[in-house]
């Protein structure tokens, strides 16, 4: 707090931003955190197992699951893939390959899903062709799946793209000169480079994969125990006026985000420096 | 092992960062690649150890063209500006990276890496240091280190980016008589890039002076300093001054009088004669080169007086020993300059 006194802004001001701050994050963060929980648990601990013990909602959280296991290490993979082709290799067209792996951050979601629909889906692109081999994608796993990979897909690459740049190729060519293969070089030298990075993005990419509604709504259907995730499973409850049980369920997802932040909070105090957006880079 | 490089090329979108580098490095020497930044040096060490590919020409490390070399058959001790150790290795596993690295048959057993580690740090001494991380070291320490991990592997060439330059003034002396015991003591032929020409100069058995991608000279470091074939090089390799005149009939004219007699055959026409600080000896007015001391300077050892010449007025540079320094003459003083010895180059028109 040693601001150059030039810089400083009157005692008043100071006090004015601080409380502005304080009062709105408490109303519109810390407020609606602690109604979701009085209000899941408002009927009593019984009923919040019993609503979270009910059937679709248990079918609801093996989804969600299920589509996070699959979306997160294809994002993985994807996003490692990625930012090694963006920042090493030297090719046409990579500006825009850059700006296009932004695009699920800046399209709404659900545009995104009805992209998928008109691709997928019965009157879609590849609609006859699918129904032909009687694979289903739309209204079904795959189709919420390669929704939440869309939406998804920048998490990872984000991450590793700058940290990558800053690092150079200095370390892998030692690695190559001094007689690594391709593997070796890999999984001893890239990947400790760009292991908290990575899982900082694994983290974020995991938290919205289960937290995606606008695409994996346009997507899924609805189809109860069969096609809801956890967060089309609130958006069910609190329609049939359920709203303990939607408040229930909705816990669950805000407890992953509570989680989700104390890691990040973890890795940018532990391991900042080995992050790309701390200051060292 | 003899290295031989045959009209390399290299291009980089558009412009040739070498062109038709031709350079045979004997095994067991020590070469220094001295060159202006955006030279090509640094361009031909990444080519010899494999790191760019090039264009056109061919390297042969021995007999083998190292083009059907893969870079774990080059066996390339490659030392990078930057050191480029292993952030999260230690010491030890920095050194020991290239043994683990080779395929199962052919690597060593664990007491034998260790062994060889061990014997590797003491050699770099950095015997206490095996288990520090690259963090807790310091720039010389991880230049050091650098060095034993390229070592490790038997490297048939070591190759040093800029060894020194990350280093700050006293760290760079010291290094560098060090890396020249260690060559000495090892025999690895040695090639290391530098700007700097004193660096080239004090370390190098030979230095191959680079200029815009291609190689200008290639010497002896008493070679490039006294007997340079280009003003370029003159230039580059230290300090001198370079004086228009008329070369005609075995004498080096300045507005039409004899300065100094030519020793090498060169043809009449407009000339520059290169001549070092130290190889200026006063006279009186009437003879040499006529000027006027403007200033006198002082520095470690030696007196440099600041000289305007009547001809162009250009200010050269004339050293005088400390010793002599009862008989610097004073500023405003107007003398005269004998060039005792020099090189004479056609003026580029």
């Amino acid at each position: 707090m040693s601001a150059d006194p030039a810089l400083a802004e009157p005692a008043w001001l100071r006090r004015l931003l601080i409380a502005l701050v304080v009062v709105a994050m408490g109303l519109l963060v810390a407020l609606p955190l602690a109604v979701v929980i009085v209000e899941s648990l408002a009927q009593g601990w019984q009923a919040y197992v019993a609503a979270i013990a009910e059937a679709e909602t248990l079918a609801a959280i093996r989804l969600t699951l299920l589509v996070a296991a699959i979306t997160v290490p294809l994002n993985a993979v994807f996003g490692i893939a990625a930012a090694w082709a963006l920042t090493r290799y030297e090719f046409r067209g990579k500006r825009l390959l850059l700006a296009l792996i932004d695009l699920p951050f800046a399209i709404s979601p659900v545009v995104a899903g009805l992209v998928f629909v008109l691709l997928f889906g019965a009157q879609g692109w590849f609609g006859p062709w699918l129904a032909e081999r009687d694979l289903q994608v739309i209204f079904a796993l795959p189709g919420i799946v390669l929704a939440t990979v869309f939406i998804t897909f920048p998490f990872v690459a984000r991450e590793l793209i700058p940290l990558m740049a800053a690092q150079g190729r200095d370390e892998e060519e030692a690695a190559a000169s001094l007689g690594a293969g391709g593997w070796t070089l890999f999984w001893r030298v890239t990947v400790p480079n760009i292991r908290w990075a990575l899982l900082y993005g694994v983290l974020l990419c995991n938290a919205r994969a289960m937290g995606e509604f606008g695409a994996v709504s346009v997507v899924s259907g609805h189809i109860r125990g069969l096609t809801n995730t956890l967060p089309l499973q609130v958006e069910i409850l609190h329609n049939e006026f359920s709203f303990a049980a939607a408040f229930a369920v909705a816990s669950l997802l805000t407890v992953l985000a509570l989680l989700t932040l104390v890691l990040k909070a973890w890795l940018e105090a532990r391991h900042g420096d080995a992050l790309a957006r701390s200051g060292r880079h | 092992m003899d290295i031989r490089v045959e009209s390399l090329h290299k291009q980089f979108s558009g412009f040739a960062a070498l062109h038709g580098i031709d350079l045979s490095i004997r095994s067991g020497e020590l070469i220094a690649l001295l060159g202006p930044s955006g030279s090509g040096k640094t361009t031909l060490l990444r080519a010899l150890a494999g790191l760019v590919p090039i264009d056109g020409g061919r390297i042969l490390f021995g007999e083998r063209d190292a083009a059907t070399l893969t870079l774990r058959e080059r066996r390339v001790g490659f030392v990078f500006q930057h050191y480029a150790l292993f952030k999260h290795l230690d010491v030890f596993e920095n050194v020991a990276f290239g043994l683990r690295s080779r395929p199962r048959r052919e690597r060593p057993a664990a007491a034998e890496i260790a062994a060889r580690v061990d014997a590797l740090l003491r050699r770099v001494q950095l015997g206490g240091l095996a288990g520090r991380l690259p963090d807790q070291l310091s720039g010389g320490q991880r230049q050091r280190v650098a060095l034993a991990r390229a070592m490790a592997i038997d490297p048939t060439v070591l190759l040093l980016d800029e060894p020194f330059g990350a280093l700050d003034a006293k760290v760079r002396v010291e290094l560098r008589r060090w890396l020249r015991q260690i060559h000495d003591d090892t025999g690895y032929t040695t090639v290391f890039v530098t700007h700097d020409q004193e660096e080239a100069l004090e370390l190098a058995d030979r230095v191959v002076v680079l200029n815009q991608g291609r190689i200008e000279q290639v010497g002896t470091p008493d070679e490039v300093y006294r007997q340079p074939v280009s003003s370029f090089v003159f230039d580059f390799i230290g300090r001198g001054a370079q004086i228009a005149g008329q070369a005609r009939a075995g004498q080096f004219l300045v507005d039409g009088r004899p300065v100094y007699a030519l020793r090498s055959t060169i043809g009449d026409g407009p000339a520059l004669l290169s001549v070092r600080p130290h190889h200026f000896e006063i006279a009186a007015p009437e003879h040499g080169l006529r000027g006027q001391v403007r200033q006198q300077r002082q520095l470690a050892g030696r007196i440099t007086l600041d000289v305007q010449l009547e001809a162009g007025a250009q200010v050269v540079e004339v050293d005088l020993d400390a010793l002599q320094s009862g008989l610097a003459p004073a500023v405003g003083a107007r003398i005269g300059l004998q060039p005792v010895a020099g090189t004479v180059f056609r003026a580029a028109d």
